[in-house]
């Protein structure tokens, strides 16, 4: 547990060879960095005239604000249903909790195509709902509400997977004092138990927001790919590079990459400064 | 009557927080609409065309040369990042190096780095003129659009599973169990052999499983550098992708379904073999 004290006394064994370090590190640099740096050389390569070439299009900016609505609307659901979820499992008894637990976590073992694929079955030709847009004139499929369903069904484990753990060590016991002195109930979640997670939320948060905003496969097949309507930010990369707009396929692409460091940025922040306040398997 | 008003009363006291109908209710109807009615659209509208219509379509060559190519190459990225990422953890937590810090952020960047992104900057990387592409060109290997590329793009993936489920394994593990074996005489490699990869098989076994199932649904960091020629280099989520567009709704959900139900039972069978090795002091 006390990791600190417990590394002094390895090192006098568990001490890698020079060699395997050279080892690991190079490997990282080949794998991991590499295709980062490539990203931001690739943007450059005409200079930075070149890079802000594709800032210049309408259709880069349809991009960015659909990607930017999507998240808008996809984190917040899920940070709604993660904290539920949370709260309904680790506060009570209840069966079936170990199938909810799966049922939360599936859309984390499911391709990203086939996260797509689903709403398709649902809402196109001799679907279950192929009438919905005649009945109610929401066109869902090809437009924002699927990449909307699309989005959500992807980051629906994260705040709940962040929070759950956190809970459950935590208990419930600050809760029943609460609401045995009289506390209403959300009085209680927003006096106590909002202050003890809030750490957990915003990590979860983060990652949902990093993987709704970056979503390629499932987006991809419901989105249609109808230019400056149904885009998001990363098939709009797809489509630049398929159009051999190298420069601008990597300068769009380059957004995207700062937008994974900062959130790996803040991400380690929080690991580092609240480490006490996210789930044991975030410490490090 | 009596015995179910007792047994109300009993969980009233014992449920002194208010909330767990609505988080409940609330988090049944949310995965109901948003994960179950999509999923059993996926596992219901394949039959539509009949069982031997289903067969039809998974036996047919080209399907099955892009499942095999599919968890093939997701085979070969799982072992190689079970080596590497085993290296890669050791490294980090048992290294004391400059760096060492930041080489561990960099661990994420495969999750923080949306898919389209990765995609296009290994293939930059590996093409025939990219910086890698050109050298692994001069040796004769052809990396990018070739089932090598797709195994490459797939070790980036799953790299950080490896790790990060080692990583904490590694860190809890006693030091004096080595102090002891080295104080009997036990060489470095025997160290290695006989102590510590016993204690971490299960994780290291899971951390490949969840690289393994990661790599089999990936789709964006794949399609750039594939290549994506049938029967030779196209991947299983492709073809759904290319049923869709082809409006074989029926078809891409049994391309679908054959994916899932090849997963499920491979990752049954990796549960299986860890139940067998289970070891005292290791994983969780």
């Amino acid at each position: 547990m006390n990791a600190g004290a417990s590394n002094q006394d390895q090192s006098l064994v568990g001490r890698p060879p020079k060699a395997l370090v050279a080892l690991g590190a190079a490997y990282m640099a080949l794998l991991v960095l590499a295709p980062l740096v490539m990203v931001f050389v690739e943007a450059f390569r005409k200079g930075p005239g070149g890079f802000l070439e594709v800032f210049a299009l309408s259709d880069t900016w349809a991009a960015i604000r659909m990607t930017l609505i999507v998240a808008a609307i996809a984190v917040p659901l899920n940070a709604v249903f993660g904290v539920a979820a949370a709260w309904a499992i680790t506060k009570f008894q209840f069966k079936g909790k170990s199938l909810l637990l799966t049922l939360i976590d599936l859309p984390f073992s499911v391709s990203p195509v086939i996260s797509g694929l689903v709403w398709v079955l649902l809402f196109g030709a001799s679907g279950w709902f192929s009438g919905f847009e005649a009945a109610t004139g929401i066109r869902v499929l090809f437009a924002t509400p699927a990449l909307v369903l699309a989005t959500t069904f992807i980051t629906l484990p994260f705040v709940a997977r962040e929070l759950i753990p956190l809970m459950q060590e935590q208990g419930a016991d600050e809760e029943a004092a609460a609401v045995t002195l009289g506390a209403g109930g959300w009085t209680t979640f927003f006096r106590v138990t909002l202050p003890n997670i809030k750490w957990a939320l915003l990590y979860g948060v983060l990652l949902a927001n990093a993987r709704a905003m970056g979503e390629f496969g499932a987006v991809s097949v419901v989105s249609g790919h109808i230019r400056g309507k149904t885009n998001t930010l990363p098939l709009h990369v797809e489509i630049l590079y398929n159009e051999y707009d190298f420069v601008g396929a990597f300068a769009a692409a380059s957004l995207l990459a700062g937008l994974g460091l900062l959130t790996l940025l803040i991400k380690s922040v929080l690991e580092r400064r609240f480490a006490g306040e996210l789930s044991a398997s975030r410490r490090h | 009557m009596t015995a179910a008003v007792q047994t109300r009363r009993r969980r009233a006291e014992v449920r002194v927080l208010p909330g767990f109908h609505l988080s409940l209710g609330f988090v049944l109807v949310y995965l109901s609409l948003l994960v179950l009615l999509p999923l059993s659209a996926l596992v219901l509208r394949p039959w539509e065309i009949g069982v031997d219509g289903v067969w039809r379509v998974v036996a047919s060559p080209r399907v099955a040369a892009a499942l095999r190519l599919s968890f093939g190459a997701s085979a070969v990225a799982a072992v190689v990042n079970a080596f590497m990422g085993l290296v890669v953890a050791w490294v980090l937590v048992r290294g004391r190096f400059p760096g060492r810090r930041l080489l561990d952020a960099a661990v994420d960047l495969p999750f923080a780095l949306p898919t389209a992104v990765a995609g296009i900057a290994l293939t930059a990387l590996y093409a025939p003129n990219g910086p890698f592409g050109a050298l692994l060109a001069q040796l004769g290997i052809k990396a990018a659009y070739s089932p090598l590329g797709v195994a490459i793009a797939l070790t980036f993936v799953g790299f950080p599973f490896v790790v990060r489920t080692v990583q904490p394994v590694l860190q809890d593990l006693d030091a004096e169990l080595e102090e002891a074996a080295a104080t009997l005489g036990a060489s470095p490699w025997q160290r290695v052999r006989l102590v510590v990869l016993p204690a971490i098989g299960p994780a290291l076994l899971t951390g490949a499983a969840l690289a393994f199932a990661r790599a089999v649904g990936e789709y964006g960091s794949v399609i750039f550098i594939a290549g994506n020629l049938p029967l030779k280099t196209e991947i299983a989520p492709l073809l759904i992708v290319v049923r869709l567009e082809e409006y074989d709704y029926a078809g891409a959900a049994a391309v679908g379904l054959a994916m899932l139900a090849l997963s499920f039972a491979i990752l049954l069978a990796v549960n299986l073999i860890q139940r067998g090795m289970a070891v005292p002091g290791g994983g969780r």
